[in-house]
């Protein structure tokens, strides 16, 4: 194990220590007074309905899908970028090639409107939907 | 055609265990300090701006203030809503701040000193990955949000946790990008001494040879994904307190949502200290150079690298009580249709003009006019229509179909 390792391992657990050690001194002497009330949650004093852990929208899932795929093409590049001055013109080549992979799911995405985050509406609307924000006022 | 990278021959060497311990804890110490005292300065400068006192009643000029708070944190009751999930509910807010604070470890402060014959680098950690350390350490502070979001079991911290996953890794990707061309130019390093020193130097004899210079698209870029990163405004919308109260830390009080706050604060700092490495060449300053090793010189630059770090925390400090917040899809389509395209475009652009061996100024130009063309397709790029557009669109044609 190298020094430089040691001294992040070191880093992590001294930021460990003080995180456990504020909560445990926070713990110790605070005053613990239960009563049922204190244990709703913040709804604004209304009486809560169902459980919070519900559906949510479909658009979530999309947007962390495209990320995968974009942060492992970043990924990738990485070490691409640490050799590149060693063989530019290949590199770039390759640069360019592998852009234009990604280049067409990219135009696929926003041709389809899966960019877009209020897709759903628009979507109904197929007409009219290149109008912008100003119309509101028009 | 083959370049070597700059090397220092004072980089081969390594720190004593000694020096490791004292440096880590050292430098503990101060960024906790400084990240507590940043709480103060954010409320002294929401006061400047809306022209009031601020905090003035612990200590002259309220100094004592976050003293003050800490204490008040620590005696707080703490409330647990009933149905949370205890144990992810207790990893949240230790975990968010852990990854905050261990990026600042492979940030070059103060170059190289001499104490006692023996040569100290001012640096916990020098990796040779140090840039992909803080992008990968970086992107773990979202895992808290989703799991306080989750674990609360309350609509607001659910709502909170959701909307900020989606544009914390939205922003994640042109920040890669951003990073990557500042590796392509800085001579293809990923360790951030080397970064430093790629700035070092002057053009024409008295400009710093700073990134920023030659790579301002990708600062605009960096900046914007940091203040989005860290979940400030105009990118607070995990917590925007009009809608959601208090986002993915509605339902955490005392000490643990101290730590939330703890941890927004310690990614604004480290944040600024990593854009100031890359961008504003870390320590260099006019007149300090990588050989002055002695003590004092440790600490100008150490000054200077506060001191640039400082100057950007209080920018984003500004742009917080003078901006708005954005529209979520504002947000999305900012990221995706605005700085994800741009950001592959400067990648190319660099590594072409890399390949030519274009001087910097070529460079400066190229990100000037990609800034300028992606602002100009902007004017063009229309929002899609939402649905309450409709409906007021169509409220208002039959008001003017009835009483015309």
């Amino acid at each position: 194990m190298t020094w430089a390792v040691m001294g992040i391992t070191l880093f992590v657990l001294l930021g460990v220590a003080f995180v456990l050690g504020s909560l445990l001194a926070g713990k110790l002497i605070r005053p613990s007074i239960p009563h049922p009330q204190k244990g709703e949650i913040y709804e604004c004093g209304e009486p809560t309905v169902g459980d919070s852990r519900i559906q949510f929208d479909l658009r979530f899932y999309v947007v962390a899908l495209v990320f995968v795929i974009f942060d492992v093409e970043v990924a990738l590049l990485y070490p691409w970028a640490r050799v590149y001055l060693q063989n530019a013109r290949t590199a770039f080549v390759d640069l360019l090639f592998f852009f234009g992979v990604l280049l067409v799911g990219f135009a696929y995405l926003w041709r389809f409107g899966y960019l877009d985050w209020v897709r759903s509406s628009a979507g109904q609307q197929r007409g009219g939907q290149t109008s912008g924000d100003e119309d509101i006022a028009a | 055609m083959r370049i070597n990278a700059t090397v220092i021959p004072s980089l081969a060497m390594s720190n004593s265990l000694l020096a490791t311990l004292v440096l880590v804890v050292a430098v503990f110490a101060v960024v906790m300090g400084i990240v507590t005292y940043l709480t103060l300065l954010e409320r002294k400068v929401a006061a400047w701006i809306q022209d009031r006192y601020g905090p003035n009643r612990c200590g002259p000029l309220g100094l004592i203030q976050p003293l003050a708070d800490a204490v008040k944190m620590l005696f707080k009751e703490e409330f647990i809503p009933a149905r949370a999930d205890r144990w992810l509910y207790l990893i949240a807010p230790m975990w968010i701040i852990v990854p905050a604070l261990v990026a600042v470890a492979v940030v070059p402060l103060a170059g190289t000193v001499e104490i006692a014959g023996q040569f100290v680098r001012l640096q916990i950690a020098d990796i040779n990955v140090g840039l992909l350390y803080i992008v990968g350490v970086g992107s773990l502070s979202v895992y808290a949000v989703v799991l306080g979001g989750w674990a609360s079991n309350s609509k607001y911290s659910f709502l909170g946790g959701l909307r900020s996953t989606a544009q914390m890794i939205s922003y994640e990707v042109p920040l890669g990008l951003t990073l990557l061309s500042l590796v392509l130019v800085s001579g293809g390093s990923l360790r951030l001494e080397e970064i430093v020193a790629h700035q070092s130097g002057y053009w024409w004899g008295w400009l710093p040879r700073w990134n920023a210079f030659t790579q301002p698209l990708a600062l605009v870029i960096f900046f914007t994904c940091m203040l989005a990163e860290s979940n400030r405004l105009p990118f607070d919308l995990p917590e925007a307190e009009q809608e959601l109260v208090g986002g993915y830390h509605t339902e955490y009080s005392s000490m643990k949502f101290g730590m939330f706050m703890m941890a927004e604060y310690a990614h604004v700092l480290v944040s600024s200290m990593v854009l100031a490495v890359l961008f504003l060449g870390g320590w260099s300053f006019w007149g300090l150079r990588d050989e002055q090793t002695a003590w004092y010189f440790a600490l100008a630059k150490l000054a200077v690298l506060l001191g640039k770090a400082g100057l950007i925390i209080f920018f984003v400090m500004q742009i917080r009580w003078t901006l708005p917040r954005f529209r979520f899809d504002q947000v999305m389509r900012l990221a995706w249709k605005g700085w994800i395209p741009a950001a592959l475009a400067l990648l190319a652009a660099n590594a072409l003009l890399l390949y030519w061996m274009a001087p910097a100024l070529v460079y400066t130009l190229a990100n000037v006019a990609l800034l300028a063309l992606f602002v100009f397709a902007g004017q063009f790029s229309r929002s899609p229509v939402t649905g309450r557009q409709l409906s007021l669109r169509a409220v208002e044609s039959e008001l003017q179909t009835t009483n015309p």
